[in-house]
């Protein structure tokens, strides 16, 4: 069980610079996700902690300890891939006793260990039989064992559940979360799907372009999310940005928003006129006639409980989240109502969220 | 099954097109046998020969039956002087089989001929020559397909190069070279020769097949406690061993053929069995059983290894071309 520290942590292959300047600290028994779109350096990261790839800059401590360059091997870390790597020469058993062959254990203790791995597992049944012949969700559970059973300090996992059908992947997610509970080992998962980070990790960081845009438990980048592209990357549908030019005062709690007045949390920074932002999530829209942002009804998702209205309006398409019980006309005319506490502001020039009340009670709570 | 009895039964001119019909598979079958008699009678002609007398062996027309003889394998192992009968009568009586065989024709023994040292030459070059091309180039192949080279395409580009002209057309510098550094004539010098010209190949095939292999599984090694090399000898070359035991193949047959640089560096002491089989005729006539003997000893080698690695060998030459 450790603590993960990475300082100033940068990787560049040739001209390409995959991550540059990462800065977090992962405490001791945390599910922390990474997440972000392909090629955002959320792997090069992974595999640099992991020490299968050099840094070309920066630190990583492990327990306070400079870890950086020592090899693989001597961090006592255990690594899930996203195809399993599972040796295909070998049968499950032995794949999840390699790890403890390789530490030259005992054979009579490997099987004990082994053993009480699959238990844990509930994969007893299968320890004799070919990898090859094993289900995705199996092999998944074969290759958490061959992490698992040599007690590392922390494990890191690379989409393990990305190579897995829908299905699979949502009780795979309960189990991961289940057995990380059980085991409270330190837990870095890196993946490209909002819902298994949300659902699975105390700690997410959304990392965009080899930088970390935004670390916090998955309410707070959900809430308050701190740039436009956490905004857009989280939730689905994304939030709604609708433009507007105007200048800001700290203390406002209303902007100009073209020609209306829009209530907003109480603004918390001075801003001269410039391009901004209004940030809505879909759920936090309302169809109400008196609402001053109007447009007309382009078309309706239903998606069971809830639908996914699409309205144009003049500052751009907005999507909507209703219940699906409300019935909506395609082509007719709606006014939009935001729920004011939950607006967020974004300054377009440079991505970042404007601090607001909603934002600064995300710093401190 | 019982759905599939239960439905009616339809004629149809429609073919399947992954099914061969029965026709097809017959017409297949005919060309595979019908191609397989003509690459194998020669072979089978070469080992008949072996057993038949010098007359037989170049009778006109050609005896498909005839009385079989060790004649030819006798001659091949052994050097003979030719007497006169009157000096054969006062030999004490023969010692053995072949001694009787030899003395019909007015012949005696003299000694055993070159062909074992020049087969135990052909396969120490062969096979010394093929374990370090392969050796080499799995560890080439391995750095090419795992780690960031600079120029590697480049150097691949390179290595393979040495392989866009006749060998032979580098003859005359590789021999001035060899007189240079004493290595004509020699085993070393055919190995390292042979490694030369063989380890382009190896690297290019060994490439693709490490390619093939998810760099997760060494990686996953790595991570458990394995180093580089461990990793490289216990996950990676257990999964490469049918790219491994084709291309070894392919180098085998290249160095336990090759004729000209044999005739060319070696005459004696490191001579090897292609250059010497052709000289067998000149000795006491046109000795065809004995050449056809010295051809069927020479064939068995590569036929073993090959039956031996034929597994592999077939896996190797259809791996990668469909992804599982």
């Amino acid at each position: 069980m450790a603590q993960i520290r990475v300082e100033n942590l940068r990787k560049s292959f040739d001209q390409f610079t995959a991550v540059q300047g990462s800065n977090f600290t992962i405490d001791d028994g945390t599910f922390f996700a990474m997440l972000g779109p392909s090629g955002c350096g959320k792997t090069t990261t992974l595999r640099m902690i992991a020490g299968l790839e050099l840094p070309t800059e920066g630190k990583i401590l492990l327990d306070g300890e400079d870890v950086t360059f020592r090899r693989a091997a001597a961090r006592d870390i255990a690594f899930v891939f996203q195809l399993f790597a599972l040796y295909p020469h070998m049968n499950v058993a032995e794949n999840i006793g390699f790890p403890l062959k390789c530490q030259g254990m005992g054979r009579r203790e490997i099987r004990e260990q082994v053993q009480e791995t699959a238990r844990l597992l509930r994969i007893e049944h299968l320890l004799s039989s070919k990898t090859s012949k094993l289900s995705g969700g199996d092999r998944q559970r074969v290759a958490l064992g061959r992490a698992m059973v040599r007690r590392p300090k922390a494990f890191l996992m690379d989409e393990p559940l990305g190579a897995l059908d829908a299905e699979f992947r949502h009780l795979m997610c309960g189990e991961l979360r289940d057995l990380h509970d059980r085991i409270g080992a330190t837990t870095v998962y890196v993946t490209h799907d909002q819902l298994e980070a949300m659902s699975m990790a105390d700690q997410i960081a959304v990392m965009n372009k080899g930088r970390v845009e935004q670390i916090g438990s998955p309410q707070e980048v959900y809430d308050r999310p701190a740039s436009m592209f956490v905004a857009d990357f989280i939730g689905s549908p994304p939030m709604n940005f609708l433009r507007f030019e105007g200048g800001l005062h700290s203390g406002d709690r209303a902007i100009s928003f073209h020609d209306t007045r829009i209530t907003v949390p109480e603004i918390r920074e001075d801003r001269t006129s410039a391009e901004l932002a209004l940030g809505v999530r879909p759920e936090h829209i309302r169809f109400a006639d008196a609402a001053p942002v109007r447009g007309e009804v382009f078309g309706a998702e239903y998606l069971g409980t809830t639908q996914i209205v699409t309205v144009d309006t003049a500052h751009g398409r907005v999507a909507a989240r209703l219940p699906s019980s409300a019935s909506v006309q395609v082509g007719e005319t709606v006014g939009l109502e935001f729920q004011s506490e939950r607006l967020a502001l974004f300054d377009v020039g440079s991505g970042l969220a404007i601090r607001t009340a909603s934002q600064e009670s995300a710093r401190h709570g | 099954m019982t759905a599939a009895a239960a439905k009616p039964v339809v004629r149809s001119t429609a073919h399947s097109i992954v099914e061969a019909t029965p026709r097809a598979r017959t017409v297949a079958g005919g060309l595979v046998i019908l191609y397989a008699v003509i690459t194998i009678l020669p072979l089978l002609w070469i080992v008949a020969t072996a057993f038949k007398s010098q007359s037989d062996a170049i009778a006109y027309p050609p005896k498909v039956l005839f009385q079989p003889t060790l004649e030819g394998y006798v001659n091949l192992f052994t050097v003979r002087t030719r007497q006169t009968p009157d000096f054969i009568a006062k030999l004490p009586p023969p010692q053995t089989w072949y001694d009787r065989l030899v003395r019909q024709r007015d012949m005696v023994i003299a000694g055993p001929s070159k062909v074992v040292p020049r087969f135990v030459n052909s396969l120490i070059i062969g096979f010394g020559s093929t374990f370090l091309a392969v050796f080499l180039g799995t560890l080439a192949a391995y750095a090419f397909s795992r780690f960031r080279i600079p120029l590697a395409d480049d150097l691949l580009f390179f290595i393979l190069s040495t392989r866009m002209m006749p060998p032979v057309a580098v003859a005359i510098p590789i021999y001035l070279m060899y007189r240079e550094l004493n290595l004509t004539d020699t085993r070393l010098g055919m190995i390292l020769l042979y490694t030369a010209v063989n380890v382009s190949l190896a690297v290019w095939l060994l490439k693709g097949f490490i390619d093939e292999i998810p760099r997760e599984y060494e990686e996953a090694a790595l991570v458990d406690g394995y180093t580089r090399l461990q990793a490289l000898r216990k996950v990676v070359l257990p999964q490469a061993v049918t790219g491994i035991a084709a291309t070894a193949i392919f180098c085998l047959i290249f160095s336990w053929n090759e004729y000209a640089f044999a005739v060319l560096l070696t005459s004696g002491e490191a001579q090897t069995m292609p250059p010497f089989i052709p000289f067998i005729i000149g000795e006491g006539g046109q000795d065809w059983p004995a050449v056809a003997a010295a051809t069927t000893l020479f064939v068995v080698p590569i036929v073993l290894f090959t039956v031996v690695l034929r597994k592999h060998l077939l896996r190797g030459i259809t791996f990668g071309a469909v992804r599982k």
